[in-house]
Formats: C-alpha cells, structure tokens, sequence
C-alpha cells in the first residue's frame, strides 16, 4: 500500500497579547516581504531590491499528496509553463521525426524513453531553482525556505521543513502564493491513486497508459504531449474544452488531437478509482446522457480539473484579508491592493487576475514600483496574449467570438476567416485540416480588432506580433495594408479576407 | 496641336472655378502632378505639356485618341509571377479582359520551370522547404535529448527530398494555370516584347509569333541570378535558378556571394550535411542591419559553414564531369596578392540579380530603363514614363525585391485602373525575414540606416541576448 506522504507544518502559535500591530518607527525589519517565490513574487521582489528597499521573500512547497515538492520559482518554472514546454517540444519533435523522411531524412520510426527526457527537464528546472536563488542573492534579496502565515496585518510567521519558526514583519506585504491542483476529493480513491501536473513533470518513470481528466488547458496541454510521446492517452470531458476560450477554436483543438489519436470521453465524470492487484488503475465513470456506467484499466490518472488558489494556510483573517467567498482567492482592486492598505496580492492567487505568468510578472514589477515610488503606472490587464500548447498550438488575444457578439452584438461584428496549409506540412503529407485563423472585428469602419485566435504551429511567436497590434488599437484596415512576410504561416493573418458573413469558402490556395 | 490633330478638347480652366484648388489638390493626389496643363488622353493621365509633345512625337499619342475597343485585351501583363499573376486575376475579377504571358527562358544548365514566377519555382517556396529539410536535421540531433531513441547518424538523401519539393511545386504550377482558367485570363507560354506601341511579340517554345494589342499592359518581368563574367561561370557553375531542382546531390559546395539568397543556400545545404564554404567579397547582407549581419554569419561560422572573407573567384576549370563533377577554383584576395585554389564539386553563384528588361523591346516604345541597374523607374501609382505601360514586383527601381509586396502592389495597380480606387502600394515598414539556419526576422530601419536618418544622439537602442 502507497504511503500517503504528507508533511503538515506547524503553525505558529499565536501571538502573545501584548505584541501590538506595529507602527511604522522601529520594529520592522523589511521594507517589503513577498509570500511566495514565483513569477509574480520574485519579479516584484527583485524589482523592489533593485529600488533600494530591504526585501525579503517566503518560498514554500507544499509537498504534493503523491509526495513531489521542488524548488525556488514556482508553478511556472517548476510545474508549470517551463516543462510543459519542454515536453511538449519532446512530443513535437516527435512529429518533426516522422516528417524527416519525407525531407530526406533516412530514419526509421523510433520509440521515446520517458526517462532520458524526464531526467533532461528536471535538471533544466533545477538550474532554474539554482539561477532564481543566486538572482536574488546578487540583488540582496533575502530568502526563506519557509511556510508562511500570518500572525497579525504587518507579522508573519515562517515554519520551515524542520519545524524551526521564524517571525518576519515588514511595511508591505505581497501574497503571491499561487494555486495549486484542485482533487476531486468526493470521488473515491481520486487522492490515493491520481496525481496531477504537480507529480507529472517530476515522473522518473513513464505514466504509460493515462486517463486525463479535464478539460482545461493543463489537461489538454497534457494529453496533448503524452500522446505524442507514444502513450495511450484518454480524456474525460464532463461538459466543454477550453471553458472561457473561443468555443469554435477549442473544438478545432480538440479535433486535432482526436486525429493524432487521442481518445475523447465526453460527458463522463468519473465515479471511482480502484486500485487492481496488478498495479493498474480501475476507473469507473458515468456517462449521463445514457444512464449508464463503465470502466476502464490505466496506469496513470491525472487531474487536471482545475486550481485552487493557495490562501487557506495563510490564516488571513489575521491579517485582515478578504477572500472571494466562490472563488477562495485574494480580492484585490486596480493597484492590486487587498482589504488591507499595506497587503497586496499578485498572480494566481488574485481574483479576476489571467492566471499568467507573464502578467504576474508585470503586475509584480509595477507594484514594487509604484510602492517605492517610481510610478503610478497600474497594471493593464486587457487584450492580454496567450497560447495554450496542444499539439497543434492555439494562440489568441483578445475577445473570443462569443464575447465580442455578446458585447455588441451580431449585426456590429465582422469575422474575417481562414483555414491555410503550413508549406511545411505539404512535403510532410500531414493533414492541414484544423489549421484556421480568425480575427474578430467591429464592422463599423475602420473595423477594430477584438480578437485574434491563431491556430497552427508556432502560435505562440505568431500571436506575441500580432498583439502589439492589438494593444495599439489595429483596425482591420491596418492588418491588410500590412504586408506579410513570405512564405509564413503568421503571413496568413495579414491575408484574411472572407467573412463568416460572406459564406464564402475560407480556403487559402495558391501562394 | 490638339486642334491640328481635330481633336475636341475639353478644357477645365483651374483659375476660373470656385474650387479650382481642391481640384488642383485632387490632381496631384492621383496623378502626382501639380502643374497645369494636366492633360488626360481617353481617360489615360498623359503628363504636362512636355509628355504630352513627346507623346505626339513618338506616335503614342495617336494610339491613344484611337477608340478602346481597336485593342484585343483590356490589360497585358508580362511576367506570370507573384506580382503579375496577382495583377492580372485582380484585373480579371473586376471583369476586365487580361492575358498573361508567361516564359522561363532556360539556365545555362538547362534548367526550366512552370507558371509562377521566381517564387513558386527557384525562390521562397523550394528555399522555404530546404531550409525545412535541414532544420529537421538539427531537429533530429534534439530529439534525442528529448528522449528519441535512436543511435546511429542519420544520413540525408538529396534525390528524395528534390522529388518531394518539385511535385508540391509541380501542383502550384497546376493550381495557378487553373486559377487563371477559372478568372478568364488568357494564359499563353510565350515570350513576350513589345513590337510598337500598344503591341507586343508573343514567340513560343518552338519560336511561332503572334501579336497582341492591349489598352494597358504591366511589366512583371522579374530576374535572374547573375553571372561573375569569368572563365568557366557559365559553363560550369550553377545558381538558385538550378539548385532546387538539381536532379542529384551538389556535394562538397563553394556559394559565391553575401546576399540573403548565398546566405540561405549556404545555410541548407550545410544543414543537411554537405560541405560548404561561402566565399564573400565585402560584407554579409549589404543593405540589412550589419550587426544582425555578422551574428548571422557567425553562427553559421559555429556550426559548421566555411566563410572565406575578401575574396573573389577569377577562374573556374572543370577537372572532372559528373554529376556532380569537380571543379577547380581559383581566388583572388581583395587585399592583397594573394590567390588560393581549391576543388569544389559544386559552384553556386550568388551575387544578385538582373532585370528581365534589356530584351522586352522597351527601346521600341521609349520606357525608361536605368542604364547601369537595368531596373524600371516608376511613380508611386507603378506608372512608367509610358503612361499605358506600368511594372510591379523586382524589377522596380528603388523598391523592395519580395513577393507579398509585388502582390500588393499588382492587386492595388489593378484595383486603380480598373475600380476606381485611389489606393497606393505602401513599401515603408514592410517585415522581412532571412530564413539562414539562425532566422532573422526585421521590420523598419537598421541601426545604422536609423542613426543616418534621425541622428545618435536621438535614438536608443535596446538589447537582448536569449536562449530559446
């Protein structure tokens, strides 16, 4: 029987009754101290450091229920975007190993080793640790390996992993605590036997054959890359995929990955996960729309329904801090300060906030700013880019197609569609068929540009040009006076020519 | 003059209407004259009083008072390339009556191709999936890394990968001669000049004539790689022009040249194993950023390219045929005395290309052509100084050489004289991207064309050095 590892540190006693909340003379010993030694924390703690205040950061993982912790960096360097990347570019390159031959190449289908790969993130991922840490040694900012909580609105109390207490104060404070993978806890054997991406990327061993449950961007980014890899890959989808992204372009997602031969359950939720006496996984689900029940043998399940953000250990009612009561995470305004006047929340822990690293970053930056002075430059959360990393690549800014009609209207918006072939496929042989663009207009003149949504390879570098587009107001009329660069995918954007409205045939052909 | 000719004028006196400068304004918008006379001929922008006496003088401007329906076709382009053909199915889309004529004249090699220009045929697109092919052989070194197991070297087949990239061109070839059929637009394999005004030559693959009249005509003509002009180039050197479609493997290769085109062959045919020197007489990519220049170079240098700076071939001797053969080559520093030998199996000359124009019987209707660089000077609606006769695409003097802007610029000049529009090809800002195994992407000014244009002192240049 598996030992659930699980390490439980604890929390501070409370504080004596005579420790007031502190004045600003004296007794602080940090100008500013983050909790949480991610994207967003470390940003704004190096920015702080760099502005002549006395910083320090908090950094604790929680090991995961499966027993996986890392190191300094966060979701994103540790168990997130970094080696989601990595082993989605294992899988491309996958791909790109069946194309050779057909360039030329004289090479033979050949099996992936799991452990090779593993072994080759993990250790990038910990040169990353090790960079964050000399990072912020080199800007004199001060680092704990500690589980923060608070004790009062201007104390904090750390726990390291061996039960030594630390108390911090500081003059501001930062949560940038993150989230971490939501359990289904009310399904039996769901804690027990599943992981999540927080154990995914941190395998030594090949999960074989998976069944992926969700169908959020983690779980089709996941399944995406295992089945490139060679595994046998299922997704159990309760209602949509994608929810919050363009519908049409989701489904086109997940059309392509049906292609590349991962298997779909739709409208299933599981029930059950029994463990077999041969080590494999028993999972029983439900398929609503026909009443009935089934099962089915996997090696690996993994969750990826979801993140919750990581507020409930941080005692914020100390503090002062409110929460939303649905969501759980931090309720901040357009400075991103909470309930508190000195508490500020970045990130994924903040309601209403993208659950991006590239905006935590920013929002950290200009807070550390804005708190030492510099600026009162407030983050900008609006026509924020974005690529979810399935196989064939979906990048987007803006609205989606539903949103921008929801917002304003059928009869006010114009959608200039295409689907194109990558040059690259033709040689390749390999089916085109989900590669579309569309751009989401007004169609009053001069047409402005609500959204984009790319769909093909190397979405993310195409989408990055097109959203400074977007930020500076792009009318239509602009995208077709700007010129393409030949012969690209991304040209095809300044291509687009035919509206839904038309019904004309949104083939691109010829060059 | 008009009154001799008993021509009936119309005559809009500019100092005597109430708006007079508005139209004065409206004039010089669409024909970039402000003088007066501004004088229109059966609704064709002649020019001042100048043009319009030369016209005469030359014959042009009897053609002109001629009524339309004297010519067969509404518009003939010359050159059924990227510019041409986007021109000529624009024109035909608005319901005009257009002809194509299209003509490879073949290498020295023997090499020729099908419908589609430079582009489709010895340009972007093979360029586009050789560089494909040797990327995926550093993609393959990769793989491994990432878990992809496999032991031995993979070696790379030059026949395979030709016939690949020859039948997806082969059914571009196909998909324009059917999209010509489809928009109605004549399509005739000829090579065509003009004879008189208004009239071209039309001279088939077996060498039939016949003759065309049109009321407007586009020069599309494009290029063709250069030659060195020394012994052994033609004889026994190759150039893009041959490359891709070189029925077997080039083997151990000297590229001649800086531009993108030396650059980017050098660049695949190292990434697919061969081996590859680049012989360069000045700078990397005259005309770009010299310091994306050198790190473009460099890393090629890194992985495995041979640079030989500052030198020059001056003579090439066949030692063996074959295919490929060897060849003798031999160099001349720019610096000195000193000269180097060395044997190739595979000359690629890259040092630029020439203009189609010397032999269009251009001389016949008195288009101006720059002497030295063979290009057409035009105004900015892609006018000649022949006011039927307009060019796009790379022939234009003092414009960018790239499809996407030929295309815009062949579906605008359609658009204005068939439609009506007013709309001008805009060449400022225009992206491009050099496609060597290190890629590089660039729109807008280089540093130094920066610094020249708005001073040091009012720029910033901000920098970053990444890994991937």
């Amino acid at each position: 029987m598996r030992h659930l590892v699980r390490s439980v540190p604890q929390t501070c006693p409370g504080p004596s009754s005579h420790l007031s909340p502190l004045s600003s003379a004296g007794r602080q010993n940090y100008d500013l101290l983050v909790i949480g030694g991610g994207s967003g924390g470390l940003a704004c703690a190096k920015e702080a450091a760099q502005l002549g205040k006395k910083v320090a950061v908090v950094d604790y993982v929680e090991p995961s229920p499966r027993g996986t912790r890392w190191g300094l960096g966060g979701t994103c360097v540790n168990v997130g975007c970094i080696p989601k990347k990595l082993m989605h570019q294992a899988a491309l390159l996958g791909g790109m190993v069946r194309d050779a031959p057909h360039y030329g190449w004289a090479l033979q289908p050949v099996p992936h080793d799991w452990t090779t790969m593993a072994e080759a993130v993990q250790n990038h991922v910990k040169s990353l640790n090790w960079g964050h840490r000399v990072q912020l040694q080199d800007r004199k900012v001060t680092y704990f390996n500690i589980k923060a909580s608070f004790v009062d609105a201007h104390m904090v109390c750390g726990v390291s992993k061996g039960g030594k207490e630390t108390l911090l104060s500081a003059e501001h404070i930062v949560i940038a605590t993150g989230g971490r993978p939501r359990y289904p806890t009310h399904i039996e054997g769901a804690l027990e036997y599943g992981i999540t991406s927080d154990d995914l990327f941190w395998l030594k061993e090949s999960p074989g054959k998976t069944l992926v449950v969700g169908a959020s961007y983690v779980a089709l980014e996941c399944a995406g890359f295992l089945t490139g890899l060679g595994l046998d890959t299922t997704v159990m989808i309760r209602s949509i995929p994608l929810r919050g992204f363009d519908q049409q372009m989701s489904s086109l997602v997940t059309e392509y990955m049906a292609s590349q031969g991962t298997r779909f359950l739709r409208g299933c939720t599981p029930s059950r996960v029994q463990r077999l006496p041969d080590g494999q996984l028993q999972v029983t689900w439900e398929d609503p729309s026909s009443g009935k029940e089934d099962t089915g043998t996997f090696n690996t399940v993994l969750w990826a329904i979801g993140r919750i953000p990581e507020t409930r250990s941080l005692n914020l009612e100390k503090a002062g801090v409110h929460t939303s009561p649905t969501s759980q995470k931090i309720l901040v305004d357009a400075q991103e300060t909470t309930s508190v006047p000195h508490i500020y929340a970045i990130g994924d822990v903040a309601e209403g906030r993208p659950e991006l690293t590239p905006t935590a970053i920013m929002a950290g930056k200009l807070l550390a700013q804005r708190l030492c002075g510099q600026s009162s430059d407030v983050m900008d959360y609006e026509n924020v880019p974005t690529t979810v990393f399935t196989p064939l690549e979906y990048g987007c800014v803006g609205l989606s197609e539903e949103e921008a009609v929801a917002r304003h209207g059928e009869e006010h918006v114009e959608v200039y569609h295409a689907y194109y072939k990558p040059l690259e496929f033709t040689v390749a042989e390999r089916d085109a068929s989900q590669c579309y663009i569309k751009m989401v207009c007004l169609r009053k003149p001069p047409q402005l540009v609500l959204g984009l949504h790319f769909l093909g390879p190397n979405a993310g570098e195409v989408t990055q040009g097109f959203a400074l587009g977007i930020k500076c107001g792009a009318s239509y009329a602009q995208v077709m006076r700007t010129v393409g660069i030949h012969p690209t995918c991304a040209e095809e954007v300044a291509k687009l020519r035919i509206s839904k409205r038309s019904g004309l045939d949104p083939t691109v052909t010829g060059c | 003059m008009f009154s001799s000719l008993g021509v009936e004028c119309n005559i809009l006196e500019l100092d005597q209407v109430d708006d007079g400068a508005n139209v004065q304004e409206v004039l010089s918008e669409i024909t970039n004259q402000r003088t007066v006379p501004n004088i229109f001929v059966n609704k064709v922008h002649m020019g001042g009083c100048d043009r319009t006496f030369q016209a005469h003088q030359s014959g042009l401007l009897q053609k002109l008072l001629q009524e339309d329906s004297a010519y067969e076709y509404d518009l003939i382009v010359i050159g059924g390339g990227s510019g041409g053909l986007a021109c000529a199915q624009e024109a035909a889309i608005l319901g005009k009556k257009v002809m194509v004529l299209d003509f490879v004249v073949p290498t020295p090699q023997g090499t020729s191709w099908g419908l589609g220009g430079t582009c489709v045929n010895v340009g972007c697109v093979p360029k586009k999936l050789m560089h494909q092919a040797a990327l995926l052989g550093q993609e393959l070194k990769d793989a491994r890394k990432f878990g992809w197991e496999y032991s031995h070297q993979v070696k790379h087949n030059w026949e395979t990968m030709i016939e690949a990239i020859q039948n997806h061109i082969g059914s571009l070839n196909w998909g324009y001669r059917l999209s010509l059929r489809e928009k109605a637009v004549t399509y005739v394999n000829s090579y065509g000049e003009f004879v008189e005004h208004h009239k071209i030559k039309a001279t088939n693959r077996k060498g039939q004539e016949t003759y065309y009249t049109a009321r407007k005509f586009v020069l599309a003509t494009g290029q063709r790689p250069r030659y060195l002009g020394i012994p052994g180039d033609k004889e026994y050197c190759i150039t893009s022009d041959d490359l891709f479609s070189l029925p077997y493997c080039p083997g151990k290769t000297l590229v001649v040249g800086a531009s993108y085109v030396a650059l980017e062959c050098g660049g695949f045919l190292a990434g697919i194993g061969l081996d590859v020197t680049i012989m360069v007489r000045s700078i990397l990519l005259r005309g770009f950023d010299q310091e994306m220049a050198e790190k473009v170079g460099s890393y090629m240098e890194q992985h495995g390219v041979k640079f030989l700076r500052k030198f020059v071939p001056v003579m090439v001797q066949q030692l063996e045929k074959g295919s490929p053969g060897k060849l003798k080559v031999v160099a001349k520093s720019t610096e000195g005395p000193e000269t180097i030998e060395e044997i190739y199996n595979t000359v690629l000359l890259a040092i630029g290309r020439a203009s189609c124009t010397r032999k269009i019987g251009l001389e016949k209707i008195g288009v101006k052509v720059n002497e030295k660089s063979g290009k057409i000077p035009v105004n900015d609606v892609e006018q000649t100084n022949v006011p039927y006769v307009y060019a796009v695409g790379d022939i234009l003097e003092g414009k960018l050489e790239l499809t996407p802007i030929a295309i815009q610029a062949g579906k605008l000049l359609a658009r204005r004289l068939f439609a009506g529009s007013l709309e001008k090809c805009d060449y400022v800002n225009v992206p491009t991207t050099v496609f060597t195994p290190l890629e590089y992407g660039c729109c807008g000014l280089s540093e130094e064309k920066a610094i020249e244009v708005h001073r040091k002192e009012n720029l910033e240049v901000r920098l970053s050095i990444t890994q991937p």
